[in-house]
């Protein structure tokens, strides 16, 4: 990661808290990390990890008067948490899109695809509607939906998944964000369809050297779309760097865990050493290292204070007192 | 399959009649399950995958009795189930079910403690005597009982409200445990804890598994035997060693060639199959998959392809199998 351009996106000491009944829930705490254009970033990490708080925070979809979101996030150019509603409006799908797990969540049900493509072209980039109408069918033939022109007038429930799905993307990708974030995009699909349509995002991004952030929480799809990966634990992320390291050469304790516990061809017949116990309460985090209470390799500095990402080999960081290579 | 076989399931079919859509329209009708055998060898694992849609929880419920099939029979210890109400709540002691949804299946106003004590009481045990089992089997599948046992299921988290799912499953002392989709909604590292668990229960008890999952990496990892379903019908059935290194039907191929490649140097390149599974309401006549199939030859459209040894106790469903089919390919797949 050059220091010479500025990066696509920069964030820095992100902080995301909500205030709630419990009490206040520490879901992002001190996240920090540079993504380059046209690269591909993979958030692997369990439930409540905070991945997906992080995306979120990224285009300011959290609510706002339970969450409070403190550090600095620059993408493109912009101070995301500075811009105000017009601006904001003009980011979010222009700058940024975001496509998630769930289609239902992203098209509407009651227009149809053909328009409400449009209707996202229109807002932003401000042509006609016949121009608009031309985008819509090309998006739909770059995402590669059969019999496209007569799919612009369905309504998403006249569509399968894997074509919801792939409507989705076309939706995301029609006023060509510089940035795509992925939230789970493919973990309610069928295996057949999930490699369909990881195949399909690696090569869109490429062929329209696009960024993208993808949140998973399979060790199998971040390797195969991501170029790096960031793992997270209760908010922070502990390990960051090249795919191949993070993988082969997993430094942190957790990442090793986890990795361990993906079960894979060889794992046939033995036990399969996971992780103890389970991850913590983040209305009641303690002070030091989140891991350290599963962690077999913990000490007494590990339950005094939080370790920093520190760098292994070029690229490749990890927050850990205690981990030999 | 070699183990003498516990539960043994022949040519079991359950079609769903839908709503008609309207006056004078003939309802479709949902083949959720055609024509299954398989057999559960006593202290064995079957692994049943498949994708949306291809029977595997309907082939569940069927075993477990929670629905009556069309045709077929299910046969414990060889004989046949009887199913007057009497004769399914005996049968239920012996074979017992865990779910994927963990906080659906447990009643929200029922301790845990009196969620396991439940089933041993409908079958007749003491009060006292069902909350002694309760505490043993919590204490088994690593929750606690002083900690534990009066907690409600909104208390726990998920890792946990399966593990009493899994105790309460036990609870009847079973000899066959189905799991449909039970560690799918779990994150990886409680997983991994769950699936340890599993494991060492049936040695312990000596229980049978059925072991329904998507997650075919899971699948290979806890099975003795595998059956792939497509489309209600079964399409490949054998020994899990056997189906992993030479998997022989397009469909089963595709399905392992379609996991993600953990190793970033050796990514797919290619999909292997195109488009999504099709309903399985009037699915495609002859072979079902002959829609997604690269290799699909006329015999397929037209004509159903009969199961064909290629290995020992290993089965599969296609024309390429079948010398005299009259598929270009048959005899040299």
């Amino acid at each position: 990661m050059s220091e010479r351009v500025a990066p696509l996106l920069d964030v820095r000491d992100l902080n995301v808290a909500f205030s709630g009944e419990r009490g206040t829930v520490h879901a992002v705490n001190g996240v920090s990390f540079q993504l380059e254009a046209g690269r591909v970033l993979g958030l692997l990490g369990e439930s409540g990890s905070g991945k997906s708080v992080t995306m979120r925070a990224l285009l300011r979809i959290l609510p706002e008067n339970r969450a409070r979101i403190s550090g600095s996030i620059h993408c493109n150019g912009r101070d995301v948490l500075a811009l105000n509603r017009r601006d904001l409006n003009s980011f979010r799908g222009g700058d940024v899109a975001m496509i998630f797990q769930d289609p239902g969540v992203a098209l509407d049900p009651v227009f149809t695809i053909g328009n409400q493509i449009a209707d996202t072209v229109i807002r932003h980039k401000g042509v006609s509607r016949q121009v608009a109408r031309a985008r819509a069918l090309e998006m739909l033939d770059l995402v590669r939906i059969p019999s496209a022109r007569r799919r612009l007038d369905n309504y998403p429930h006249e569509l399968s998944g894997d074509m919801r799905q792939r409507a989705m993307i076309a939706l995301a990708l029609s006023c060509s964000p510089r940035l795509l974030l992925a939230d789970e995009p493919t973990t309610a699909l069928d295996a057949t369809v999930q490699i369909q349509v990881i195949l399909l995002l690696r090569e869109l991004q490429k062929d329209l050297g696009m960024a993208a952030i993808f949140v998973t929480h399979d060790v199998g799809v971040a390797a195969e779309i991501s170029d790096d990966i960031a793992v997270m634990y209760a908010g922070r992320i502990v390990e960051l760097g090249p795919a191949r390291d993070v993988i082969k050469r997993p430094r942190h304790p957790y990442t090793r865990g986890l990795l361990a516990s993906t079960i894979h061809a060889e794992s046939h017949g033995a036990r399969i050493a996971g992780i103890p116990g389970s991850p913590p309460d983040l209305a009641r985090l303690q002070e030091g290292c989140a891991f350290a209470p599963r962690c077999t390799l913990a000490g007494p500095e590990c339950r005094l204070k939080g370790p920093e990402l520190a760098q292994d080999s070029p690229g490749h960081h990890f927050a850990c007192f205690r981990s030999m290579p | 399959m070699s183990a003498r076989p516990i539960l043994s399931v022949e040519g079991l079919s359950k079609q769903f009649v839908l709503r008609s859509e309207g006056f004078g329209v003939p309802p479709r009708t949902v083949q959720a399950v055609s024509n299954v055998s398989l057999d559960l060898g006593e202290g064995h694992t079957l692994g049943i995958v498949g994708e949306s849609g291809c029977g595997k929880s309907t082939t569940a419920r069927l075993l477990m009795g929670l629905i009556r099939p069309d045709a077929g029979s299910i046969r414990l210890d060889g004989r046949e189930i009887d199913r007057s109400a009497r004769g399914l709540t005996e049968f239920r002691r012996y074979v017992q079910m865990v779910f994927q949804d963990s906080s659906a299946s447990l009643n929200p106003r029922l301790t845990i403690e009196a969620s396991v004590m439940f089933g041993p009481m409908v079958h007749g045990v003491a009060r006292p005597a069902a909350r002694a089992i309760a505490h043993r089997l919590l204490d088994r599948v690593g929750l606690e009982p002083m900690r534990f046992a009066g907690r409600y299921p909104h208390e726990l988290s998920g890792g946990q409200r399966q593990r009493v799912n899994i105790a309460r499953a036990l609870a009847l002392e079973p000899r066959i445990v189905i799991f449909d989709e039970a560690v799918s909604a779990l994150d990886k590292s409680i997983e991994a804890q769950v699936l340890n668990l599993l494991l060492d229960l049936k040695a312990d008890l000596k229980l049978s598994y059925i072991f329904i999952s998507h997650d075919l990496n899971v699948v290979r990892y806890i099975s003795d035997d595998v059956l792939v379903m497509y489309l209600g019908e079964v399409v490949e059935y054998g020994p899990a060693a056997s189906i992993y290194a030479r998997p022989t039907h397009p469909y089963t191929r595709a399905l392992l060639a379609s996991m993600p490649s953990l190793d970033p140097d050796r990514r797919t390149t290619a999909p292997p199959i195109t488009g999504d599974p099709p309903s399985p309401i009037e699915p495609p006549p002859g072979c079902r998959f002959h829609t997604r199939c690269a290799l699909a030859d006329e015999v397929c459209r037209s004509a159903k392809p009969a199961s064909s040894s290629c290995g020992a106790q290993h089965f599969v469903s296609c024309h390429m199998l079948d010398p005299r089919s009259g598929h270009r390919q048959a005899g040299q797949p």
